[in-house]
């Protein structure tokens, strides 16, 4: 009766838990293809051309650039870490409590990590590929200046690791979606108004300067606009990217523990 | 290799912070063999069946599935188990057909062997026509039959049921049952857990009485019901009389009694003639009724509590 399919190959368990969620994304998505290529032509023809005209007619130029090409990167920034954000919360509160499928994928081969990190692994890759074609939006937009602009759909998925690690652990460790929403608008929507997105950094008073450093969005903004008009000290640089690395980190740590707690004790 | 239990269990304990679950759990299943866990909600079954599983761990004792330390390989016993757990944990958004094909991914089957062996469950848990509808438009029992065909995906050599029929509809649980005997007849070690003791007679070669997260009785279920209780079960309901003086009165009829909230069980080896003895002796019972001793006795007889409340 019994034939234990060991077909061995090299691959990772956790893949197996990333196929999954791609499989599920193919099979229930619904005109998100659609609205991922017409919302940041929507986006930058409002904001970028339309109040670009009256912050050109005032101010003229910001930081050397004109206003649609100042905030043309942060779209691909904020749009980043919304994806890690809305795969991560309700998602996954579904997955371990309301239809239980992370505990149904838990008593197969796989362990806990590999269902997390499978999943991960699916932000990541939703995120890069988003990335790309807000990338060629942008650019279609005339705002990239720079070769290293080639790097910004994986920027887009380290973005959105940075918000769907920590977040993915804290709705495991979760027991009602009701902190979710206070989540949103007290953090991911404040977030994407005041990571210097619509506006440098200078135009904050002094004291509130170093305030925005911890705001870990204002990471995935600057490193946006270095890669898209290639400029930016290399300090700065390794310095953005080491605090979305460390939330990567933090949320991988956390999680392993939520999961573990939620599926397996 | 397949000799010796496929499962062996020794002082299992699992402790939640305060809370322990399960208390001290020995037992032994042999290949084939189909074994229950009786007991009513909280008695610890779901606990330990987690820990067969080997999904959790225990927290002392020793556990060996399939000749394995769970410890050490997890991954290598849950590959070769099935799992129907209590909750139907099926995707109600996709179909029924794609249920069964992206779970059995998990276990590394190849895409070929999955396609043939959806076709081949579906018609074994009679689901061919409902193969491409949304599993969120099934009833109960479709669900359910959905829950065990998945978990037949791997072709496993141990099958773990949890409260496999909770919640279905007679009908639903006869088909269930039929089933259930198949895989058994084709050679499939079953474990259920059940507070039905209906279900547990009609499908447990063998099985254990739990109560508090510990085993009160072990064997087949007719040498239970032998050893734990009588032949035969009198059941009386009486008016608005005095339950306690009562109890007096029909003391000397039975080898036992049994005072429930509605009704008397009296426990002898010929009912009829208990009644006969009563009606001579003056006692009329508004309704009274004969029956052979179930495992339900059982339960009540080592625990003094009905099995489901």
């Amino acid at each position: 009766m019994a034939d234990v399919l060991n077909t061995s190959t090299s691959w990772p368990r956790w893949q197996r838990s990333w196929w999954y969620h791609a499989r599920y994304y193919v099979r229930t998505w619904r005109g998100s293809v659609a609205s991922t290529v017409l919302f940041p032509i929507f986006y930058l023809s409002a904001l970028g051309v339309g109040v670009g005209h009256l912050v050109s007619a005032h101010t003229g130029l910001v930081q050397g650039q004109t206003y649609l090409h100042f905030i043309a990167p942060t779209l691909l920034a904020t749009t980043a870490m919304q994806l890690g954000e809305g795969e991560s919360l309700w998602p996954v509160l579904a997955a371990v409590k309301w239809i239980r499928s992370y505990h149904a994928a838990a008593s197969t081969p796989l362990e806990p990590e590999d269902i997390l990190i499978g999943k991960l692994a699916w932000v990541a890759t939703r995120a890069v590929a988003t990335g790309a074609v807000y990338t060629a939006v942008i650019g279609a937009f005339g705002a990239l200046q720079s070769w290293w602009c080639l790097t910004l759909p994986l920027l887009a998925g380290l973005i959105a690791l940075a918000f769907a690690a920590p977040l993915v652990a804290y709705a495991a460790r979760s027991q009602s979606d009701g902190s979710f929403i206070v989540i949103y608008r007290f953090g991911l929507v404040p977030m994407f108004l005041f990571s210097a997105t619509f506006y440098p950094v200078s135009a904050y008073p002094g004291y509130l300067r170093p305030v925005v450093q911890f705001v870990p969005l204002y990471h995935g903004v600057a490193l946006a606009r270095a890669a898209a008009f290639g400029q930016g000290s290399l300090g700065a640089i390794a310095f953005h990217l080491a605090f979305l690395v460390m939330m990567v980190a933090a949320g991988l740590l956390w999680g392993r523990r939520a999961m573990r707690r939620r599926l397996v004790d | 290799m397949n000799t010796g239990p496929i499962l062996q269990a020794q002082d299992l304990v699992k402790r939640f912070r305060e809370l322990t679950a399960v208390n001290g759990v020995s037992f032994a299943v042999d290949r084939g063999e189909s074994f229950g866990f009786l007991g009513p909600n909280g008695a610890g079954k779901t606990s330990t069946m987690r820990m067969i599983s080997a999904v959790s761990q225990p927290t002392s004792g020793s556990l060996t599935i399939l000749g394995l330390d769970p410890r050490t390989h997890g991954p290598e016993i849950r590959g070769r188990l099935g799992v129907v757990p209590q909750e139907d944990t099926l995707e109600l958004e996709l179909t029924v057909r794609q249920n069964l094909e992206m779970f059995a991914r998990y276990f590394d089957i190849p895409r070929a062997v999955l396609r043939e062996r959806a076709t081949e469950l579906l018609e074994f848990t009679q689901l061919t026509e409902r193969g491409n509808d949304k599993v969120d438009d099934l009833s109960g029992g479709m669900k359910r039959r959905l829950t065990i065909a998945r978990a037949l995906m791997n072709r496993p050599e141990l099958l773990i049921l949890d409260e496999p029929t909770t919640g279905l509809d007679p009908q639903a649980r006869h088909l269930l049952w039929e089933r259930l005997y198949r895989l058994k007849r084709e050679g499939v070690t079953l474990i259920i857990t059940t507070h039905y003791m209906d279900e547990a007679e009609q499908l447990c070669d063998r099985l254990v009485v739990m109560d508090h997260g510990a085993i009160v009785a072990e064997g087949p279920p007719r040498d239970l019901i032998a050893r734990h209780s009588t032949r035969e079960v009198v059941e009386l309901r009486f008016g608005l009389d005095s339950h306690e003086e009562l109890h007096g009165r029909l003391a000397p009829f039975a080898q036992r009694i049994e005072a429930l909230p509605d009704r008397f069980l009296l426990y002898v080896d010929g009912g009829d003639d208990t009644l006969k003895e009563l009606h001579a002796a003056g006692i009329v019972p508004t309704s009274a009724l004969v029956r052979r001793s179930s495992l339900e006795d059982v339960f009540l007889r080592l625990t003094g509590r009905t099995l489901v409340d």
